[in-house]
């Protein structure tokens, strides 16, 4: 039974004579583990970025003056409510390289990974969320949360690697489900007792793990980096139960809501904007619980299959065969749903500024990047691409400023970003996209 | 000869049906699974390459549990667990050993090591300690086994030829998992598994009746089903949606039934009645639900359920190309797209990849256009036309796509779109067509049709893109399709026969594709 010996079958509380899994067992266990946050301690930040599709028209979009108090063109008109909060980044540029245009997926490339894609399916991952996510998520249950308001999982950008998709949770009752259903923790809990049947599914994955020494020796490398892939999955969970066997420390503003009833999914615009204010909802409540720090919405994919109810035509249709009109000088159609994602855009701002926690403010403590794949869609344009910041990201940005930068590469955006949320990185992106520019304005 | 070998993931109906072929149909299968990723054209292919998230691990732990409590729970248990429960908290390593033996052989498509038992054994006992309860035990095992990477991954293995140790076969075992993959879509039955003991299967003989007992049995028409699903990209169907308002007769069930109607005609038409493939792109033979009655404007008598149906001689509907199942597919939510079933045409039906949107695109072809409201597909399509680069490649889409207009955004009939008529004249490289009917013609007799079968079925059994070192095998595949009269069960054979099926390179090194794969 040699092979029973090397394993840590129960990280050694169990084995021996234990007869019932009780409270007596976990002390012990709780002590060795007794790293979570102290009650005090600071507030932690959050990253989240939130996309739309098919850009919008820039002269009626881009403000001009730089600065605080910029002044708003029509279509951005919706954020006038939250504009203290959000900052607007104009003029980054996506360089190609060399490469080709490819509709709708170069641009949000060159913004997630500072490098522009040589085939259309390519990802240069990992993307820029998993990079902050590898910084910001280890505490937490969930390493990040992936949502997408328009109905599929596909609709996600954030990418591990070239075939690691964190696919997007659609519907608002599942997304309840794998935030506050099992598994959960009041962090205010008047009691704690940890679940016995965690150290048990520990045992299962911890097996699973011992497995694979030699599944590996008969693997290339090509699968053995998707091996890699399945034990970077595993261990996630593996720490997710480590945190459901201590005590989480109280959080004040945490209040598990009520699960959503089960709804509808679709493009529609009318259902788009639901389910978005509903995850929204969620993702907010599971951001104050500490269940995550980072996440990722898609409020519509690159290509918008938004469509009003009862319209042949949907955004993105609209954007390449919808005339200009000659006195508006745009495609009133196609503009609709620009206004109608930015109305969604404040709404997030909105909510999270008028959610409460320590001293300030749920947004206080967090950085959003809205950001899109085009400027104007109608020629997939991919200069001066349309990217926003909100929130203060726990005091070190100074929000609601206009920054253009005057065709600068949008890499300075995600350096800056990462900067931001900590990581030691001074230059990202590749060939003339690398750079070592922050965007100094922002910092505090 | 061969390519890489491969690590395939299970798709969520594998997974499905693995599971009810190993434990029953009665066993609920929850959740949420990670979509699966198409690569060159095939969920197949894309399945070598696919991997695991964080967040499709979390839900496959959270099916494993849960599918493990119902095989253990009162109404399951004896089935499957051979000895009597001893006293309460005692553990018997024996007859979990024996549980987790027989029940790991099938997940795992080959016996498990004795390591692999003993670390379950293991759990079992440790489980049953701690909770008093020796099923619970179990339950924890075979959830171990469930969350495998050896049970979500088809690990294929090769070994060096005894003739010819410079060429890798694959073993026994492997070929036995690709057969029934291949054939069945699930996971190797217990006839099967049998005949790899002692690489049996590497012979001809028994290969040979293996493959003959799997195409006889009636399980071959789920295989096929899977198979077609995945060459015309029904798992789309997810994110299809159509606007009521426009097309109130559209429904989650009409989407249902219109796949259920093309899968069930190619299975009566290649199956039950052995036909040539090639009529699949001219048959009027159909089968009809209410639900679909309203679509194609047909009465149908039988009130919840099927029945078939043949449309009348000279209808447009010849052909599964024509269904509303393809054509629902392949549209916007508001409206018909030529270019799009010209793509699938080209792409799914004659191989013939279409490439993507040149870099320089700039659609600025239909701005120029006056302000004239198009009133058709057609006239919308030709200001791309008058675009050298738009041309080059919308002159091979759009004609054939033009041909299908007919059919609107849900595959109902309609002779005009804002009042003009339709013209569904083109050609398809210089054979012309008038109507679906001879488009229908045009298909059946193009030698690009039958060879793109043999191409998607060979790459789905192997699951990779062929090698240029293949072309040979797939020339000498398409020439017996056609002296076979282009019955399927002869190309499947011919397939599982091949050394292309039983044989490898190496294992694959890189994460891209290597150079020599077309």
């Amino acid at each position: 039974m040699s092979g029973l010996d090397r394993r840590t079958f129960l990280r050694g509380v169990m084995g021996g004579a234990a007869v019932s899994v009780g409270l007596p067992l976990f002390d012990g266990f709780l002590n060795v583990n007794g790293t979570a946050l102290a009650s005090g301690a600071p507030l932690p930040l959050r990253f989240g970025t939130w996309f739309w599709g098919c850009g919008m028209n820039p002269e009626r979009w881009n403000p001009t003056a730089e600065g605080a108090d910029y002044e708003l063109g029509p279509e951005l008109q919706a954020i006038a409510g939250v504009q203290e909060h959000v900052t607007v980044l104009s003029g980054f540029n996506m360089n190609l390289d060399g490469e080709a245009n490819h509709p709708h997926k170069s641009g949000v490339m060159g913004t997630l990974t500072g490098t522009a894609p040589p085939k259309p399916d390519d990802v240069p991952a990992p993307t820029l969320d998993i990079l902050i996510s590898d910084e910001l998520g280890s505490a937490t249950r969930f390493r990040s949360l992936e949502m997408a308001a328009t109905g599929s999982a596909k609709h996600s950008y954030s990418r591990r690697g070239q075939n690691v998709v964190n696919a997007a949770e659609v519907s608002p009752l599942a997304l309840y489900t794998r935030i506050f259903g099992t598994g959960f923790q009041d962090p205010n809990a008047a009691e704690f007792e940890p679940d016995p049947r965690v150290l048990l599914r520990q045992s299962v994955i911890s097996a699973v793990k011992d497995d694979r020494t030699r599944l590996e020796s008969q693997l290339g490398a090509h699968d053995r980096r998707r091996l890699d892939d399945y034990l970077t999955a595993l261990r996630q969970l593996e720490r997710q139960l480590e945190l459901q066997l201590s005590a989480p420390p109280p959080l004040d503003a945490c209040a598990p809501p009520e699960a959503p009833a089960e709804g509808e999914v679709g493009a529609d615009i009318v259902r788009a904007r639901e389910n978005h204010e509903l995850m929204t909802k969620l993702l907010l409540m599971a951001l104050a619980c500490d269940q995550t720090r980072v996440f990722n919405m898609v409020f519509s994919y690159g290509a918008s299959n938004l469509h009003l109810p009862g319209s042949q035509t949907g955004h993105h249709t609209l954007t390449h065969e919808e005339l200009i009109d000659p006195e508006l000088g745009y495609q009133p159609r196609a503009t609709y749903f620009v206004g109608s994602s930015m109305e969604a855009w404040a709404s997030l701002v909105a909510a999270m500024a008028a959610f409460p926690e320590g001293d300030g403010t749920l947004l206080d403590n967090s950085l959003v990047m809205a950001h899109s794949e085009t400027s104007f869609a109608k020629i997939h344009d991919v200069l001066g691409l349309p990217i926003m910041l909100a929130g203060r990201a726990g005091g070190r940005v100074v929000p609601g400023i206009h920054v253009a930068g005057r065709g600068d590469p949008v890499t300075r955006v995600g350096l800056t970003l990462q900067q931001l949320m900590g990581l030691s990185v001074d230059r990202w992106g590749t060939r003339s996209m690398e750079t070592n520019r922050g965007i100094s304005e922002i910092f505090a | 000869m061969g390519g890489p070998l491969a690590m395939r993931r299970l798709t969520a109906e594998q997974y499905k049906r693995a599971v009810a072929d190993v434990f029953g149909a009665d066993i609920k299968v929850a959740g949420r699974f990670e979509p699966d990723a198409r690569r060159d054209g095939l969920v197949a292919v894309g399945g070598s390459w696919s991997t695991t998230t964080p967040s499709s691990f979390e839900q496959s732990e959270s099916r494993a549990l849960s599918i493990a409590a119902q095989v253990v729970d009162e109404t399951h248990r004896a089935q499957f667990v051979a000895c009597e429960p001893p006293p309460a908290g005692e553990a018997d390593d024996a007859c979990a050993a024996e549980f987790v033996r027989g029940i790991g052989r099938q997940l795992f498509r080959r016996p498990l090591t004795e390591e692999e038992v003993e670390a379950r054994v293991a759990i079992a006992a440790n489980t049953t300690r701690a909770t008093a309860d020796f099923h619970a035990g179990l339950q924890f095992a075979l959830a171990s086994l469930l969350l495998a990477p050896e049970f979500l991954f088809r690990v294929e293995q090769g070994e060096p030829d005894p003739t010819d140790p410079q060429h890798m076969l694959l073993t026994s075992g492997s070929v036995a998992s690709r057969l029934s993959y291949f054939l069945w879509n699930t996971t190797p039955d217990e006839e099967l598994l049998a005949a790899t003991e002692g690489g049996q299967l590497l012979s001809d003989e028994a290969l040979g009746a293996q493959v003959d007992r799997l195409l006889a049995s009636p399980r071959l028409e789920e295989g096929m089903r899977a198979f077609f699903a995945d060459v015309y990209s029904f798992d789309d169907f997810e994110d299809v949606s159509k606007d009521t308002i426009l097309y109130p007769a559209f429904s989650r069930t009409l989407l249902e039934d219109a796949q259920e109607q093309t899968l069930r005609v190619i299975i009566d038409h290649l199956i039950s009645q052995r036909g040539d493939f090639r009529d699949l792109f001219t048959t009027r033979k159909s089968f009809m639900t209410r639900t679909l009655g309203l679509v194609y404007g047909v009465p149908v008598a039988t009130r919840d359920g099927w029945e078939p149906f043949e449309f009348p001689e000279g209808s447009l509907r010849s052909g599964i190309y024509t269904h509303a199942s393809l054509m629902a597919l392949h549209s916007h939510p508001g409206r018909s797209s030529p270019t799009m079933r010209g793509i699938f045409v080209r792409e799914a039906i004659m191989c013939q990849p279409v490439s993507a949107a040149p870099a320089d695109v700039t659609f600025s072809v239909v701005q120029e256009t006056d302000n004239v409201e198009f009133k058709t597909g057609r006239e919308r399509l030709l200001a791309h036309q008058t675009d050298k680069a738009c041309a080059k490649c919308h002159k091979v889409m759009d004609p054939i796509g033009l041909g299908l207009d007919n059919f609107d955004a849900i595959g109902a009939y309609r002779a005009t779109e804002n009042g003009v008529p339709i013209d569904t004249s083109g050609d398809v490289s210089g054979e012309e067509f008038s109507d679906t009917r001879d488009l229908g013609r045009v298909l059946h007799d193009h030698p690009a049709v039958p060879a793109c079968l043999v191409e998607n079925l060979y790459r789905y059994a192997v699951g990779r893109d062929t090698a240029l070192s293949e072309r040979r095998l797939l020339r000498y595949l398409e020439g017996r399709f056609e002296e076979s009269g282009y019955r399927l069960h002869d190309l499947l054979r011919l397939i599982a026969m091949s050394d292309g099926f039983r044989t490898a390179s190496e294992r694959r090194a890189v994460e891209t594709q290597p150079e020599d794969e077309v």
